[in-house]
């Protein structure tokens, strides 16, 4: 168990190496607040925009060709993440999510450590509008690699 | 008014409520966030971190070095060993160096006068006053097995909230007791004085597993949502009064 961890770490931090190589280079430039929107689509709960604009992973000037272009689907240890690049205008303008990873459980365990002083609920989706979301880290290796292939592709 | 710029490997959003807002308010925030990324990038071979690892030694360190120092030792005392910026004997503050970043930058927007504002640093956010509906900053919760949903909202005004988990970056928390990765819960959210003192409780305490939340319960002026990967939530006692 503790070897597979090891095996995974060292994984972990080389791709994040990359990964992060790659952000630097990619997502650099300042929003203007109107191009583009990285923001799945929001089925339950409006989420805030993230916006941002964006140049390619080669140049800063290069343009890519309109379309909608798929990314691979990348290994994210717990599923896989694949995205679609929508460029507009030459313009990388929206990123959706077409393969998100569930790593639900299938089983329900009963809590041993149960913690009785304290309360308990079931989660359940909210519809009410929110001003910005708080959750684990929005970026991935898995994500910067299928959106890098997706803008790959789309380089004219 | 609202920017969004990736830095540091991820969104940082700063949104702005107060009269006459400026270009340069926002060009501080970020201009900030990309030089603390030059000094404290793990992965930048060029950055204060890398020139530790490759043995830097203390006399000539930062100003800023020292205090991240400081704070991480302290933060590992305060959590009995569960945070640590050494792995392997490998050099990486990040853990600390995201909360403190926001809540510099907070304090330098406080400087310029501005009093209604979030910033927001890949789901660490903190926020100032009031909305632009002159109400409580709602913070939505994220599910954790649907990113795409939000499982609860809560209403802060001066405080910062932080969330661990293993949503998107996978098993990115390690037990430096066990040095095994921390899986046994999905998420925990944690609402503290200020988004350094949340975020830094947070990463330690989603470390602890299904203890963490008992752990964030013991901490006076914190409160904590906790999901476990069976659905399940466990609240502290006094986090019912910040949900809306």
């Amino acid at each position: 168990m503790l070897l597979y961890y090891n095996n995974l770490m060292k994984k972990l931090i080389i791709g994040i190496f990359v990964a992060i190589t790659f952000i630097i280079y990619s997502f650099h430039q300042r929003n203007d607040g109107s191009s583009a929107v990285v923001t799945p689509k929001a089925t339950s709960a409006p989420s805030t925009s993230q916006q941002m604009s964006s140049t390619t992973t080669t140049s800063a000037t290069a343009t890519y060709k309109d379309g909608q272009y798929t990314g691979t689907a990348a290994d994210a240890y717990y599923g896989y993440i694949q995205v679609q690049a929508v460029i507009s205008g030459g313009k990388l303008t929206d990123v959706q999510f077409l393969q998100y990873p569930n790593d639900r459980r299938n089983s329900v365990e009963i809590n041993s450590q149960a913690m009785p002083s304290l309360k308990q609920e079931a989660i359940q989706a909210q519809s009410a509008h929110v001003d910005t979301v708080s959750g684990a880290t929005d970026t991935s290796l898995a994500f910067v690699q299928s959106l890098s292939s997706a803008l790959t592709n789309a380089q004219n | 008014m609202k920017q969004t710029r990736l830095l540091m490997g991820m969104p940082i959003v700063i949104a702005i409520e107060d009269p006459a807002i400026t270009t340069p308010d926002f060009d501080a925030v970020f201009d900030y966030f990309s030089a603390i990324d030059e000094q404290f990038s793990p992965y930048k071979t060029t950055s204060e971190v890398a020139r530790v690892n490759q043995s830097l030694e203390r006399p000539d360190w930062s100003e800023d070095m020292v205090t991240i120092m400081r704070l991480a030792e302290q933060t590992k005392q305060k959590t009995n060993g569960y945070f640590d910026v050494y792995s392997h004997k490998h050099f990486d503050p990040s853990g600390i160096v995201k909360g403190w970043a926001i809540n510099n930058a907070a304090q330098l927007l406080r400087k310029r006068g501005r009093a209604n504002f979030f910033i927001d640093a890949g789901g660490d956010i903190q926020v100032a006053g009031l909305n632009h509906d002159h109400e409580a900053w709602r913070i939505g919760i994220r599910n954790p097995f649907n990113r795409n949903e939000v499982i609860k909202i809560i209403g802060v005004t001066t405080e910062g909230v932080a969330t661990s988990g293993t949503a998107i970056r996978g098993d990115h928390i390690y037990n430096p007791l066990t040095g095994q990765t921390a899986h046994e819960i999905a998420s925990l959210t944690v609402i503290g004085p200020n988004v350094y003192e949340a975020d830094r409780f947070a990463t330690a305490a989603f470390a602890m597993g299904k203890q963490g939340v008992n752990f964030i319960e013991s901490l006076p002026g914190f409160e904590a949502y906790m999901i476990d990967n069976d659905n399940q939530a466990t609240l502290t006692s006094g986090f019912e009064r910040y949900v809306i």
